[in-house]
């Protein structure tokens, strides 16, 4: 009994994480129509600063806070002046974030070298709960707490202001937004640089649940990408639950089937793309 | 004049080995081959006008079928080769079905996760695999082993394969690709089934990529989850961006440049996968078209 | 047996009835135009009929065909041409080829692999008799995307009429056209042969009255009136409806 409980925690603690990215990415999508592939970057880089502010000042909270600020205003300035300049061009948006995820990886790589690292969590959430006759990590727990927190947040900011109705409309109520005296240039900057800091805030949160290592960039946007395929891009709800479902699907496929891991992935993806190819809650 | 060329490029292909080094031999070998794995995703992309970023897949899953055909069960290293290219269009022909249920941004994703969970199987099966150490000591078939030999047979049956593909995109099916590309809808009202054109198309890609594939096992004598990697599935994109989709010529110059660029640059520094990236950027914001198609800009062709 | 029989059709969707419990019935060779203000469902009755939607009830046959279901490509292969309103043609390929395209899935010539499309000459031959019969001679090799929005709206028709349709469906062919390319327009479409069954959206009157041997009118998703042209002018619902939503 007390195992299936650790393992579903540990999966929707996980989940929370994928959540924080696949919000990020579904974000930008449903506003501008852009797949981002720079966002397993912005969780990497947000790791590995946090990692190095963490070194230097001891201090989890800056780690938090430098990292998110530093990838989201490098989320916003890759939209500022590359992504903007090929407005409703997709492919040409898909190749400049391919690209970009590469020299990111790359640079990651050069900086902090190639040693798989992990960030210390911080004192007052190192504990752990017991739950039943086994133990549960504190830290999970927070990230539940994080990731609900921030689901909240989001879910008033797209339900309950302007800016969030805006959003749900999405790109094609341009001439509207602009009408309406919306700046929709500048609403596309914050829109993506908030997607940026959803995966920096997972890249430094997952610091210390799953290291930061190069090849963590490809690996967490395999993730974030079944999530979306699964919730449906575009969909808070669907990252949400998409999110729970993939962290639940991986933590119990890896506890039982350890050798089988990615068929875990594979096969809810294929079972959507087969039954509802836009996913759960996917429009279009 | 194209028959003129054609001509031009085989000559020079043949004589090549005469004037160069077994290293130039070598590396030539990989251009050709890797050529025929960018036009393969050109059939993809430039034709169909299906973006993909996990034709790697293909080309990884051949590789392997053929390297562990012959290492392990020690078969035959031709039926090895042809087992690698059929598990290959297996793979296509079941992905196909999976990621054409979907379309444009979509699309572009399920190829990359379905090529990425390969990876990982192959990444996370040691027994099988060998992780992400490979399958070393791959042995060529021995009547190609040595190094001029190998590129000979490379250029042939690289040669039948891109003859192959040129009457593929010249054929009414073809014809119809690239109207699928330009319009899916009007094609459609015409009376074409389009899925089925495009799921074709997909198939006889990823039939073409593990062609490649298992050329390259043979290349290399080793097989890695390099071969599987996103990076791999990148490279060919770009290649095929380069040299300019929709001309099978093109995305063959394309893999030529990339691999040339590769091997000056990893010369000097290990920040390849840097400039890779920023030949990303930089080709996509300088010219979509690709090197073709600024050739063609300058010279119109007429029909 | 009618070309086409349209049966108490409706399509719902987003919470909004679009098209309510329509039914119309076209005989071989009739000329119908459908009118009737922005937002009646014209455009939507249209697109059931097409394939480009699925209606939500009710039935569409085709010489008795029932195509209510069917994806478009079945229903273009059933007999059902039909022309776009904003131009579709396939932009960066040649005229030519955009012809070739049309006649050779007329000629049912598959997804053939083997041999060039140079060797199938009767396509060529037919393509060259499309485009001389449309006007486009002198325009084959050029690329669809260097056309003027007549002859663009020309070679729409050009590729509706290519597989010889029962009925063919054009949406607002004249929408955005000068009154010199209207008229050659309008010529064109006198000309077709009078076995073609058409049906048409237009939204200038003076051409659907041209056109039409009947009309019908939608508002609001419903026909509100149908008949021949002096019916149609004389019917004092529809004046208001249009001088209403003037």
């Amino acid at each position: 009994m007390a195992v299936w409980a650790v393992h579903t925690i540990n999966g929707i603690s996980f989940g929370m994480l994928l959540f924080l990215l696949a919000a990020g990415l579904s974000l930008i999508y449903g506003l501008m129509k852009i797949l981002n592939l720079t966002h397993g970057s912005y969780y990497l880089l947000a790791g590995y600063i946090g990692l190095s502010v963490v070194r230097a000042t001891g201090s989890f909270f800056l780690a938090i806070l430098a990292a998110t600020v530093a990838v989201a205003l490098l989320g916003a300035a890759m939209e500022r002046f590359f992504l903007r300049r090929f407005h409703l061009d997709e492919l040409a948006q898909t190749l400049l974030t391919f690209g970009f995820l590469f020299m990111f990886a790359d640079l990651a790589l050069w900086i902090w070298g190639g040693n798989p690292q992990t960030l210390p969590k911080p004192a007052w959430l190192s504990g752990s709960v017991e739950v039943g006759d086994r133990v549960v990590p504190l830290y999970r727990f927070f990230l539940i707490a994080v990731g609900l927190a921030v689901g909240a947040f989001l879910w008033w900011f797209q339900e309950g202001t302007r800016v969030g109705a805006m959003l749900r409309a999405g790109v094609d109520d341009e001439e509207t937004a602009r009408a309406l005296g919306i700046n929709v240039s500048l609403l596309f900057t914050l829109v993506f640089a908030l997607g940026a800091f959803l995966a920096a805030l997972g890249g430094v949160l997952g610091g210390p649940l799953l290291g930061i290592y190069p090849g963590a960039d490809f690996e967490v946007l395999l993730l974030a990408f079944v999530v979306v395929i699964v919730g449906g891009l575009g969909s808070l709800k669907g990252a949400l639950i998409g999110g729970v479902l993939v962290g639940l699907l991986d933590n119990f496929g890896k506890a039982f089937f350890p050798e089988l891991a990615m068929f875990t992935i594979f096969v809810p993806m294929a079972v959507i793309l087969a039954v509802r190819p836009t996913g759960l809650f996917g429009r279009e | 004049m194209k028959l003129v060329a054609a001509a031009a490029v085989l000559a020079v292909l043949i004589a090549l080995p005469f004037g160069l080094s077994e290293y130039y031999v070598s590396l030539a070998t990989r251009m050709i081959i890797l050529a025929l794995f960018a036009m393969s995703l050109d059939l993809l992309l430039g034709y169909a006008g299906l973006a993909s970023l996990g034709h790697a897949a293909f080309f990884g899953v051949s590789a392997y079928a053929t390297a562990l055909l012959v290492l392990r069960a020690e078969w035959n290293p031709w039926l090895s080769l042809v087992a690698g290219v059929a598990l290959a269009a297996l793979t296509g022909a079941v992905y196909g079905l999976l990621a054409l249920r979907a379309r444009g941004t979509y699309f572009l994703m399920i190829t990359l996760a379905l090529a990425q969970v390969l990876w990982g199987i192959a990444f996370g099966w040691r027994t099988m695999t060998g992780g992400d150490d490979g399958l070393p000591n791959v042995p060529r078939p021995d009547v190609v082993a040595d190094t001029v030999r190998f590129y000979y047979f490379t250029v042939l049956i690289v040669g039948l394969g891109a003859l192959v593909l040129f009457r593929i995109v010249r054929s009414p099916f073809g014809y119809a690709l690239r109207g699928i590309r330009e319009s899916e809808t009007r094609m459609l009202a015409l009376g074409y089934d389009a899925w089925l054109y495009k799921y074709l198309a997909f198939v006889l890609a990823s039939a073409f990529a593990g062609l490649a594939g298992s050329l390259y096992a043979y290349y290399n004598k080793f097989v890695g989850i390099d071969y599987l990697h996103v990076v791999r599935s990148a490279e060919a994109l770009l290649m095929v961006i380069l040299g300019g989709a929709g001309t099978l010529v093109g995305p063959a110059l394309g893999a030529a440049l990339i691999v040339i660029l590769e091997n000056v640059i990893s010369a000097y520094t290990q920040r390849w996968l840097l400039v890779l990236g920023a030949i990303y950027v930089v080709v996509t914001l300088l010219a979509p078209r690709g090197l073709v198609g600024l050739v063609l800009e300058k010279w119109p062709r007429s029909k | 047996m009618a070309a086409l029989e349209v049966s108490r059709l409706a399509k719902r969707y987003g919470g909004v009835d679009a098209v309510v419990d329509v039914s119309l019935t076209l005989g071989q060779g009739e000329r119908r135009v459908l009118i009737g203000p922005n937002g009646a469902g014209k455009t939507t009755l249209f697109h059931c009929i097409a394939g480009a939607q699925i209606a939500t009830s009710g039935s569409v046959k085709l010489f008795g065909a029932d195509i209510t279901r069917l994806p478009p490509y079945a229903r273009a292969r059933a007999g059902l041409a039909r022309t776009f309103q904003i131009t579709n043609l396939f932009a960066n390929l040649s005229v030519t080829e955009n012809v070739l395209l049309a006649v050779a899935a007329a000629q049912d010539i598959g997804p053939a692999m083997l041999r060039p499309m140079r060797a199938y000459r009767s396509l060529y031959d037919r393509a060259a008799q499309l485009l001389a019969d449309w006007g486009l001679a002198e325009r084959a090799s050029r690329t669809v995307r260097h056309l003027s929005y007549g002859e663009q709206r020309q070679l729409e028709l050009a590729l509706a009429t290519a597989g010889s349709p029962k009925l063919l469906l054009l949406d607002e062919p004249t929408a955005g056209l000068s009154a010199a390319e209207t008229a050659r327009v309008v010529s064109m479409i006198h000309a077709l042969p009078r076995d073609i069954t058409l049906l048409m959206i237009e939204h200038d009157m003076d051409v659907a009255f041209e056109l039409a041997d009947r009309i019908t009118v939608l508002h609001q998703g419903r026909i509100v009136a149908e008949g021949d042209r002096e019916a149609i002018k004389a019917d004092a619902q529809v004046a208001e409806i249009y001088l209403g939503v003037e």
